[in-house]
């Protein structure tokens, strides 16, 4: 069964940019897939809920506060707790490359800094959930 | 023939001989030229255009420092005194944020620029649930007076050519708390210049740090402005904000656009009342952006001004028009800088400076290079700040007033915005005005569609990025990051606790039941905020007596 790539795209917490959050939004709609933009202020709990509810293939957060420290591991705790450890999670925003290289140790699969093509992103989303559904596990 | 028609004849005769000559032999780069916010480039200009366009030097420009105020606010520009250096600092908590203060001070900042973490801007006190992982991140935190009393601490109020609060949704509470504060140093408030953003509208279209529904935030930012009109005449009570509309994907005309249709919902409302709009114009300030699109940012400042003066005379029926200056504040643009090759930045920056100048800003905040990365490091703080002294001192543009007025290219452009702006600002006077346009989506739809074309702009390679997607390095010099203190949180919970037991708490509760009854009321809230701080209520519970009156803003699902 073909079905279409779902991604939910949040932003955690009180930042309020959301530029680049509604480009990737629009980018992957362009690019044929599902999304769901959650809009501002969302709690884990609420992004999670929300990714569950919608049954998504993916979740791509945004932060440009510097509290990228504290929301993705809430985030993918939350995701593991709930039985949902085989939605996927970017990030992208302001979080210095070594933050990044740590939260990709933690399961974020990519963290895409400024200046990311769209096309990039939507690539490398597409190849990850296509590579999980075929997965067995 | 006259000399027009003589003119538009050596146009044509240059265009059919030199120009087709030099055609035949090589192509433009472009098909066609553009600004970055679309209007069409000739490939030259000269008087033709300015006549075709009906510009009149003394309707149009003037003098500086008169009606309509093209060429700037002062009659003496930067001869008397150079603009405001600044910058945006404020992290971790008060104790920090005060050391930081000394240090800039000491090296020649003249002004200070307050920046609050998210849960202060959102008014939340630290120990909230929300503030978890935000403490102290975007900039100091402000629980309660006390902090003030710590981030001032050897700093007299009327020490600083100015200060500057970037408080929107919690406006009201900050002005409370200088106020107290400058009672509590003695110094009398009219020896301080106290500025507040107080621009609540543009966080729903841009910014996002709203707390409560428009309408009572604009009850609560229009209760600031009037109590200032009365009581702190030198102070500023609004600035009219276009960068964060920018900053969030707008055109340079939308950005003078929408940030006026904002302005006119305050000021509608003010002068509804029965205020003295004279004495109200001259106190506000409007800040604004400074791109990389060199000329057309010049000319946008020049635009602004002119729109503001002729705009408001008309609508607010003001007979002495020397009271339609403002001040202009300059920021530069944030989202032209790079995180690749993040030196570049300090390139972009010293262009950005040199055109918000030029443009006649009467203060100037820089970026610092590594703003990419995260909130700047002191050496790249000093940096930002020694860009401005060498332009001030070593470039000598300063020492004529509005240098680039007179360019033919430059009064087509700043004509050509003006009018850009007046259409916009039309078009959403038929929506209703600013409420009506943010309740519509209208604002947000057009910003979005502005920023996909300009990203996409980015990615098809229409429009370069030095080091971005042209000149790429594959390697990557590692730069100095800063970063903020990790015990911002767990200290501020300390001192909200100690705050909370040692406080006449009676007496707090008793203020905050009199501002759940006032807010209830058409009556200025400033004088019981005032006892509230003083009484050290913190930030986030007089917040929640308005979240209770008001409700809470809830973004429209797109």
């Amino acid at each position: 069964m073909k079905r279409k790539f779902r991604v939910l795209i949040a932003k955690p917490g009180l930042d309020g940019h959301d530029r680049g959050a509604k480009i990737v939004a629009r980018a992957l709609r362009d690019a044929e897939m599902e999304v769901i933009y959650t809009g501002r202020r969302q709690t884990s709990e609420q992004i999670v809920n929300a990714a569950i509810q919608e049954d998504v293939d993916a979740i791509g957060v945004s932060i440009l506060s510097g509290a990228h420290e504290t929301l993705f591991p809430n985030i993918l705790d939350l995701l593991k707790n709930r039985g949902a450890k085989d939605i996927l999670v970017f990030g992208g925003g302001i979080i210095p490359k070594e933050d990044a290289e740590n939260l990709k140790h933690m399961g974020i699969v990519e963290i895409f800094g400024p200046g990311t093509p769209t096309r990039d992103i939507v690539e490398r989303i597409k190849s990850e959930i296509f590579q999980k559904r075929r997965s067995p596990y | 023939m006259n000399s027009g028609e003589r003119l538009k004849d050596m146009h044509s005769n240059w265009m059919e001989g030199p120009v087709r000559e030099a055609l035949a032999k090589k192509n433009e780069r472009k098909p066609e030229f553009r600004t970055d916010s679309g209007l069409k480039i000739d490939r030259v200009y000269t008087p033709v255009q300015l006549d075709e366009m009906g510009f009149d030097y003394q309707r149009d420009l003037g003098f500086p420092g008169q009606f309509p105020f093209t060429r700037g606010k002062d009659p003496l520009g930067y001869r008397a005194n150079f603009w405001i250096f600044q910058q945006y600092a404020g992290f971790g908590d008060a104790r920090e944020t005060n050391r930081r203060y000394r240090f800039l001070l000491d090296r020649g900042q003249t002004g200070i620029s307050i920046a609050l973490d998210l849960p202060t801007q959102i008014g939340l006190d630290s120990d909230h649930p929300m503030a978890d992982g935000e403490v102290g991140k975007t900039g100091v935190a402000i629980d309660s007076l006390e902090d003030l009393e710590i981030i001032f601490d050897g700093i007299p109020l009327n020490k600083p050519r100015q200060i500057s609060l970037v408080a929107n949704a919690v406006s009201l509470v900050g002005l409370a708390m200088f106020i107290a504060l400058a009672k509590k140093q003695k110094i009398p408030t009219d020896e301080m210049v106290l500025r507040i953003q107080n621009d609540i509208l543009k966080e729903f279209i841009a910014r996002g740090t709203y707390i409560y529904p428009p309408g009572p935030s604009v009850r609560l930012a229009t209760d600031l402005i009037t109590f200032c009109v009365e009581h702190h005449p030198n102070w500023r009570p609004l600035t009219v904000c276009g960068y964060h509309i920018r900053e969030s994907g707008a055109t340079a005309t939308q950005e003078i656009a929408f940030s006026m249709a904002n302005a006119l919902e305050y000021l509608d409302r003010v002068y509804q009342k029965g205020f003295d709009m004279q004495k109200v114009l001259p106190r506000l300030s409007a800040f604004m952006s400074v791109g990389m699109n060199f000329f057309e940012e010049v000319s946008k400042f020049r635009a602004l001004r002119r729109l503001w003066a002729r705009l408001f005379k008309e609508r607010y029926r003001i007979d002495d028009v020397s009271t339609l200056n403002f001040d202009l504040v300059n920021f530069t643009a944030g989202s032209s800088l790079s995180a690749q090759q993040p030196m570049n930045n300090i390139v972009r920056v010293t262009i950005e400076s040199l055109a918000g100048v030029l443009g006649g800003c009467q203060s100037l905040f820089p970026c610092s290079m590594d703003e990419a990365y995260c909130t700047p490091t002191e050496n790249s703080v000093k940096l930002a700040l020694r860009t401005q002294q060498i332009i001030a001192h070593e470039t000598g543009i300063a020492d004529t007033i509005d240098p680039l007025g007179g360019s033919y290219y430059v009064e087509a452009l700043t004509s050509a915005l003006e009018k850009e702006a007046k259409t916009y600002l039309d078009k959403i006077e038929k929506i209703g005005g600013a409420i009506s346009a943010i309740d519509s989506n209208y604002f947000q739809q057009e910003i979005e569609d502005a920023s996909y074309k300009s990203q996409k702009a980015v990615e098809n390679r229409e429009k370069l990025i030095v080091g971005v997607n042209e000149f790429v390095d594959q390697e990557e010099l590692p730069i100095e990051i800063f970063r903020p203190p990790k015990d911002a949180a767990d200290r501020q919970k300390r001192k909200l606790k100690e705050l909370r037991r040692t406080r006449d708490d009676g007496k707090v509760q008793g203020i905050l039941k009199e501002v759940e009854r006032l807010a209830q009321t058409e009556e200025n809230l400033a004088p019981i905020l005032v006892e509230a701080v003083t009484s050290y209520a913190t930030l986030g519970e007089i917040s929640d007596v308005f979240r209770r009156v008001f409700g809470e803003y809830r973004e429209a699902n797109i």
